[in-house]
Order: structure tokens, then sequence, then C-alpha cells
């Protein structure tokens, strides 16, 4: 059994290729971990992020590539002989077992002292101590929820994988275990891989973010680098909402250059673009789009696109949101946060948007649709 | 045949199947194990049945060899009870699908509420297994003895003739084949039932549809499953029976049936090329009917 | 509206009949097992007694046929509970090629009939040149046994989920812990289950084992059979009574004992 890292560990994986009878579940997929940190895997089912969490723990075996923990190559370790424990989706507690004997069931295969006390001591600090003689089957969701992960962080791995640990909670609790979640973390110093769909959650939570499309990795860092500067469609659509508009790049000069869409022009700084040439999508997000209605005096900071109507109007309580239509260009999202004073303004109603150029970003690649 | 005898649902969490050597480990000493005592016996069998008689004329002695006269005998002298077999068989089998579908129906639809009653009202539905299957037949054949008052009851009733009798005719006998067989009818149809969605029901009902017509066109053709898995087990060992047809049970000589002239040839003839002919003749049949089922819904849910 | 009362009635009404008629021949074995028959016929009614019940070994024939049957039954039972458990998490877990030809292989034993099975086997010995006793009945009687076990297994294999497992593994358990400790502990209702149907089928079994036996083997049901003819005493529906009994309160007392412990469970929520 190899000695456990007290800390959390570096997690690496190289060119990782899975493959399953008729399709590619994971392309080629790199990826390091820094130890210590609170990284999230987000992406839709299907795209290989529960894949990558079971290649990790060990449950399955990579067609190519390597794992490497600590800088040690685990590929074709066991699982139980990785210093990686897993909370699962669906708990897996065991239902023959009392709660406490759950918690303390690593500890017990690794023959460590004091099984049941670390446990106790694990269960403390989840709160349900008062729990430890029942059975999984007489805990709410949440309950369970939280032995799974004292079970799991009972054992001080090196690397705690989550695997969309929150989905079958209700808001509310949802909202209470991210915040207990990475308040545990940021104690405990572990490394945590936590997989997700939901974008909120792994913004909120993550110091990292992956987000994962068809095998792929498509952008990774900082959530509020991939928020404000997505490089793909996807990412940009995945990741909180886009407007999206593809032109051919016409006007290069010193540190931008500009697409024309319908006679609209649409500047974007060379820095904030992924490409320099060719047919590009330039995206911006809604909440920095304005309307007015009155065609805004022409600026060299302002993309201005209209006039445009408005086609759908929405109230989500934080926000308005606008649906307005462009000839010739599209539809155009903007989010206006409520602060009280809502502009009176009416379905049908003429309008012209803006946005600084600063916030546009350029992709790499074409929304599905546009592709050359 | 889906004869699940715990009824609860097959739950996965898509986690893949599992492989490797320790499969060989887990399923050879099995395989070997019906290979040698299942599938050898049968081979057996045919190796017996085309055996030719001992040069010696001694009674029981046999040579190896290639004579399909015991073939020949067998069904042209034994029509009568093959006929018969398969006779009593399609008859209990049917009764045996009327009176337990009903029962069934009962126990896996209408007490679906009550867990516990219904669990109960199953065990009261199979307890005639637990008892033995001979003592079971013998009650039926003292209550119906000529002279008991079961039969003196309903000769009066009915203004029979005082030679009237029961036991000894068909009769008899398909009515122990029903009895004895109804659990392996009622079960499949129970796991079908149990498992049936009552929502469907209540839609083809809100869809317009009459009860007879709800049980015709939905109820029915989701339980079939259940219908042809409980018919096969009923009808197969139903060919093979001879406990009921003897005379010491139910039947008389004038009911013999399949498994009796076996018994007879191969225990007390010693005519086991005979005796080996005939299994040979009915295992095919079954093995036809198996086919045909097998090709129809394949492998997967044969057990 | 009358007719819908009346059709609620209808198949509650029928289902009680049909429960009757199921049960005549049981209340009609138990109730002669009280009977104060002398001799061997058992078929007039001669009064209430218990002499049978306390008295049951005074026909030294029939406590040994019963104690042949249980010795070969739990023999058969151990060896087809063994393998069959083995085949069931084969089947469930694991992908292999030839599923088809296994599932087959597990098949056709139930679906062919007694006569076939015994006739075969005893063919298959007499080839042998082995000779008939407990030995060839236990064979027989575990290759019938082996796919009931093998079905009801089966459907409790189903019903675990292989992330639990998984679970075991990813907490630092061997192959060897996770089954013993995860696996074997949730499968063991399901096996017990194969295990007593295993039993029941075995003990009750007549014409495989008559065509076994060879004569020097006499079990519970052979010795019915041969008595059929003369007469079968009151002792033997003692039995059989007895056995009854067992097996109702072993299966109605689990049903009640599992029934107890879930609404326990679900109370301190």
């Amino acid at each position: 059994m190899k000695e456990f890292v007290p800390a959390g560990a570096d997690l690496e994986l190289r060119a990782i290729r899975k493959e399953f009878p008729g399709f590619t579940a994971i392309e080629n997929l790199d990826l390091h971990i820094p130890a210590g940190e609170f990284f999230a895997l987000l992406g839709p089912s299907g795209c290989g992020k529960t894949t990558t969490l079971r290649i990790i723990a060990g449950l399955e075996q990579p067609t190519s590539g390597q794992v490497l923990l600590g800088g040690q190559d685990v590929t074709f370790t066991k699982p139980h002989e990785r210093p990686v424990n897993t909370v699962f989706q669906s708990y897996a507690l065991f239902p023959h077992m009392s709660i406490v004997e759950n918690v303390a069931f690593g500890l017990r295969r690794k023959k460590a002292a004091d099984p049941v006390a670390k446990a106790m001591d694990a269960l403390n600090m989840v709160e349900l101590g008062h729990v430890a003689e029942r059975r999984p089957q007489q805990l709410s969701g949440g309950q369970q929820q939280r032995v799974a992960l004292a079970r799991a962080l009972v054992n001080r791995p090196s690397l705690l994988l989550l695997d969309e640990p929150l989905g079958a909670l209700d808001l509310k609790l949802r909202r209470q275990m991210q915040i207990e979640l990475k308040a545990i973390q940021m104690e405990v110093g572990l490394t945590f891989l936590h997989v997700t769909h939901d974008q909120e959650e792994a913004m909120d939570m993550a110091d990292t973010v992956a987000v994962m499309n068809k095998g792929r990795i498509e952008q990774m860092g900082a959530p509020e680098a991939l928020y404000e500067r997505p490089k793909t469609a996807f990412v940009s659509k995945f990741l909180g909402q886009s407007n999206l508009f593809v032109g051919e790049i016409a006007d290069s000069s010193g540190d931008s250059f500009s697409i024309s869409v319908a006679g609209n022009r649409i500047t974007v700084p060379k820095h904030r673009a992924e490409k320099q040439a060719g047919k590009i999508a330039i995206g911006v997000r809604p909440e920095k789009v304005e309307f007015h209605r009155t065609d805004p005096a022409a600026a060299s900071h302002l993309n201005i696109l209209g006039p445009g109507v408005i086609k759908d109007i929405r109230f989500t309580g934080v926000s308005n949101q606008y649906l307005i239509e462009i000839p010739n260009v599209g539809d155009v999202i903007v989010f206006a946060q409520n602060v009280g004073i809502s502009p009176v303004i009416e379905l049908g109603e003429k309008v012209w948007i803006s946005f600084k150029v600063e916030h546009a970003f350029g992709l790499a690649d074409l929304p599905v649709g546009d592709e050359e | 045949m889906g004869i699940a005898f715990t009824s609860s649902a097959p739950k996965q969490s898509g986690s893949p199947l599992k492989s490797g050597k320790i499969v060989l480990v887990l399923l050879l000493p099995g395989l070997l194990y019906l290979g040698m005592f299942f599938m050898i016996p049968l081979v057996s069998l045919l190796i017996t049945s085309v055996e030719t008689p001992d040069a010696s004329g001694a009674i029981g002695m046999y040579q190896y060899g290639f004579d399909l006269s015991a073939y020949q005998h067998v069904i042209t002298d034994y029509a009568p009870q093959i006929g018969r077999s398969f006779g009593y068989a399609l008859l209990a089998t049917v009764f045996a699908l009327l009176i337990s579908y009903p029962l069934a129906y009962f126990v896996g639809v209408r007490l679906r509420s009550r867990p516990l009653i219904q669990k109960l009202t199953l065990t009261l539905v199979i307890a005639p297994f637990f008892i033995s299957f001979l003592l079971r037949t013998i009650a039926w054949k003292q209550i119906f003895a000529d002279d008991s008052v079961t039969m003196n009851f309903v000769r009066n009733l009915m203004h029979l003739d005082p030679s009237f009798h029961f036991l000894g005719t068909p009769g008899a006998v398909v009515w122990g084949l029903v009895y004895n067989f109804i659990p392996f009818m009622t079960l499949p149809l129970y796991t079908s039932l149990e498992r049936l969605d009552l929502r469907l029901l209540e839609a083809a009902g809100d869809l317009y549809a009459s009860p007879a017509a709800v049980f015709r066109r939905v109820t029915l053709p989701l339980t079939m499953p259940g219908v042809i898995s409980g018919t096969l087990l009923t009808f197969i060992p139903i060919t093979g029976d001879y406990v009921n047809a003897s005379r010491d049970f139910l039947g008389s000589p004038d009911t013999s049936m399949i498994g009796n002239m076996v018994q007879a040839d191969f225990l007390q003839n010693s005519d086991y090329p005979s005796a080996s002919a005939l299994s040979a003749v009915l295992m095919v049949v079954i093995l036809v009917i198996v086919g045909v089922y097998v090709k129809r819904t394949g492998t997967e849910d044969l057990l | 509206m009358r007719k819908l009362r009346l059709g609620r009635f209808a198949l509650p009404l029928y289902s009680v009949i049909a429960l009757v008629y199921l049960l005549v021949p049981i209340i009609y074995t138990i109730a002669f097992s009280f009977n104060d028959s002398k001799g061997r016929t058992n078929t007039i009614w001669q009064g209430f007694t218990f002499s049978k019940w306390l008295d049951v070994c005074s026909r030294p024939d029939i406590c040994n046929a019963v104690g042949t049957s249980l010795l070969i039954s739990a023999v058969s039972t151990l060896v087809a509970t063994v393998l069959g458990t083995a085949m069931a998490i084969a089947l469930v877990r694991y992908s292999f090629k030839a599923r088809s030809l296994v599932s087959l292989s597990l098949f056709l034993p139930m679906a062919t009939p007694e006569v076939v099975m015994g006739a075969g086997l005893a063919g298959l010995f007499f080839n042998l040149g082995t000779g008939y006793g407990y030995t060839t009945v236990i064979l027989a009687h575990v290759m019938f046994c082996l796919s009931f076990v093998v079905v009801t297994v089966k459907a409790r294999v189903q019903t675990l989920d292989p992330v639990l497992e998984e679970a075991g593994q990813d907490l630092y358990g061997s192959p060897t812990a996770v089954f013993w400790r995860i696996t074997f502990p949730l499968l063991l209702p399901g096996i017990v289950s194969g295990a007593l149907l295993s039993f029941a089928l075995s003990f009750d079994d007549f014409i495989i084992t008559y065509f076994n036996s060879g004569g020097a083997v006499t079990t519970f049901p052979m010795y019915i059979y041969i008595a059929a003819s003369k007469g079968v005493p009151a002792e033997a529906n003692v039995i059989a009574s007895a056995v009854f009994i067992l097996a109702i309160l072993i299966v109605v007392g689990t049903q009640l004992a599992t029934n107890l412990r879930q609404k326990r469970l679900l109370a301190i929520k």
C-alpha cells in the first residue's frame, strides 16, 4: 500500500484516450491540477467528464495515456491501491452497515488505528455525529450526501473526486453544501476534483474550471477568465449566455480589427481574439450590452448595432431580459440589472444596442451552422 | 423466461460489465457439471435408443449398434400414449391458465397497495408446493374415490348412475395435472402482472377504452411474456408426468401417458432402447417448442 | 352503478374460491394426520388422535426415509447453491462470449421433463458401471436444482447496484474484502432463497430419484409412491404436515420480520 501524501497531491493526465466499443469517450486529454486546488470539470452529459473521473479513480483503464499522482504513474494501479477517494453521484452508502461503519470502512481496510474514533470525528465535522448508529435508508438526501463526503474525507486522500454530488439536492440545500464543501476544502487543504454540469456551481466553488465537450477540454482557467473571455463557441454558450456575430475580418489596424455584419461594424481588441484572419465569431455577454431609444453617437470605444425591435421582455427578479431582433443580424439578448427603475419600454419599440469594444471577445471557432 | 422468484426491478448505475479470468472460475464448475450430468445423459439416451438386443437374447442386455426398430415400435405402438400426453398437457395448460390468470391478477395488481397481504397471499398460492406432491395427489384420489362422501354427494346432486366414477378417467388425470401445476403457471403470470405499470391502464381508460378493451389491448399484450413463460413451464413438464396418470393415483391403464411407458420399459421391462427412444421423441418435440420460443424472443430473458 | 359494485367484488370472491380449492388437499392431508387409523390404510375417518404425531417413528421405515431425504437434500443444496451463486454472479456482472449458450444450458434442465432426465441419468450411470446409490441420487439432484438457484440468486444480483462494490474498491477494499464485506452480505437473502428453493425441490423430488436410486436408497417421496398401492399410513401425513408447517412458518416468518424491520427503519427518519 503506497504511503499517503499528507497534503494534497498534483494530478496529471497525459494524452488520455478512452475508447468504448462503438464510440470514443475521450479523444486526447491533457490535464494538470496542482496540489491543494479546488478544480471543476464542467461539461454537458455525455462529454466524458464522468469517464475521466473513473479513470482517475482507477475504476476504468484508459485505452492509452498516463495518469500521474504526485509524480507517480498510477495508470494501472488498482483502485484500492490509489490514495484517491470518490464521492459518488448516488452516494453509494452501504445499506447493510450503520453510518459510522460506513465512514470507518476505508480506515478499517487500511488497518488504521482507532477507526471508530476517527469516523466519529469526520461525522462531527459534517454535523452528523448524532446519526452514527442509524442506517443510510433512514437519512435524508442531504444527510446521505454529507455522510458520503465524511466517508471519503476521513481517509485524508491525496485527491478527492466528487461526481456531481449535489445533483439530487434541492436548490437551497445545494447552495448550502456548496459553501460547506468549499470551506472544508480550504480548511483541510486537499485537492478536490469536482465534476458537474452546473456552470454556476463550478464558477462559484472552483479555483480553476475546465470546460469539457465531446471528449476534449475546450478551455481551462480561472472562472472569471473563462467567463469574460471564452475562446470557443461552445464555452461561450455553455458558460453563461453570449451574443455572437459572424463575419469576415476586414479592417485591421493597430490593436484591434473589425468585421461587418449587415452594415454594422463590430470591433474587437486583437488581444481578446483567438483568430486574426478569415471568418470570425465575435461575442459579447448580454449584461455588457445596453439599448437606446435613439441612435447613439458613434464612438471609437463602442460597438453600435441597430436599429432593431424589442421582441420579448422577461422579468426574472434579479434582472430584466430583453430580446432584440436586428434585421439581417439576428437576435440580441440584453440583461439589465433590476435597480428599481426599469426603462418603460414596450414590445415592438425601435431600439439601438451598444457595448464596449473591450468587452467583445473573438472565438477560435464558429458557432454550429455558420461553419465555413 | 423471466421467472424471478423475487420481483424487484433490476437496478444498474451504468457501470460497465467486468471481464477477466475470474469469469471462468465462476462459470466453469457449473457448466462442466451441467455438461456432465445433463448433456451427456441426453446423448447417452440417444445412444441407448439405437442399441440392438444382445446376441444371447438375455433380457436387459444390449449391444451398441444402430437399430431404429425401437423408434418404429415406440411411434406406432405408443401412439395413443403420445397423443394422450400432449392432449392432456394442452387441456391442463389451458385450464391452468384460465384459473391462474385472474388469481395472479388479483394478487399482482389489486393487492399492490398492501404489500404484506400481497406477499402472504402469494405464499398461500404456492403453499401446495410445500406439501409432498404425491400426498396432494393421493388426497384428491381419496376425495374422488368411488365411495367417498364427495362422490356420493355429486351423484345424488346430479342424479347419476351409481356406477358413475371419476377416478381413473381422463378427467381425473387432467384435474390432478391442473392442480399440481398451477403454481408453475401462476408464478410467471404474477411476476409479469406485478410489474405492470397501472398508469398505462389508467391512460387507456382516459382514452375511452372500456374495461374489456383495456384488458384485451393493454393488459394482455403487456403480460404476454408471463403468459408464454407460464404456458411453457406448465405444458412441458406435464407431457412427461406419470404420477397423476398412474393407476395408483388418479389414472388407470387407459389413461397412461408417455411417462408411464418410459417408466415401465426402463424400470420393469428393462427395455432400455424403447424407453430411451420414447424419451428422445418427447425431448425432440420439446426442443422444437423451445427452439421456436428462443428464436422469437432470444436468450436474454430465458432466465 | 349496481354493476360496478358487483364487478369490484367478483375478482376477490373468485380469488378466495380459487385459494380454497388450492388448499383443499393440504387441509385434507393435515386433517388425516390426526386420523386414528388402524394399520396402513388411512382412507376413512376413524376418530381424532395425536398418537400418530407423538409416535411418528413407530414405523421405522418412514423415519429412515425422511432421514435419507434430509441428508440427500442437504448435500445437494450445498453443492447447488455454491455452483449456482457463482454462475449467477458471472451472468449478471461479467461480460463474456457464449452468453446465449450458458443461458440455454441453464434453461434446458428447467424445461426438460423429469422422466427424460431420470432415464438419461440412469442410463449414464448404467453405462459408466457406477451402480446406484446415495452418490448417484445426489449428483442427479444437484443437476436439476442448479438452474433454480441461478435464477433466484440472479434476480437478487440484479438488484445490487455495482456502484456499491466500486465504492468498496475506492475505499481501499481488495477484491476479497469487497466480496465478503459488501457483495456477499447484500446477496445473502437471495442465496438463502435459492438454497431453500433447492432444498424444497430436492426433498419433494420423486421421478428422478426413483430412476437413480437402484433400490438401495429410499427417500420419503419414494416411500409414499411405493406405499400408494398398498396404503399410505397416517405417519406419512404427519411428516408431510410437519414439513409444510415448517416451510410456511419460515416463509411467512421472514416476510413478517422483513416487514417489521422496514417499518422500524423508516419510522426513525
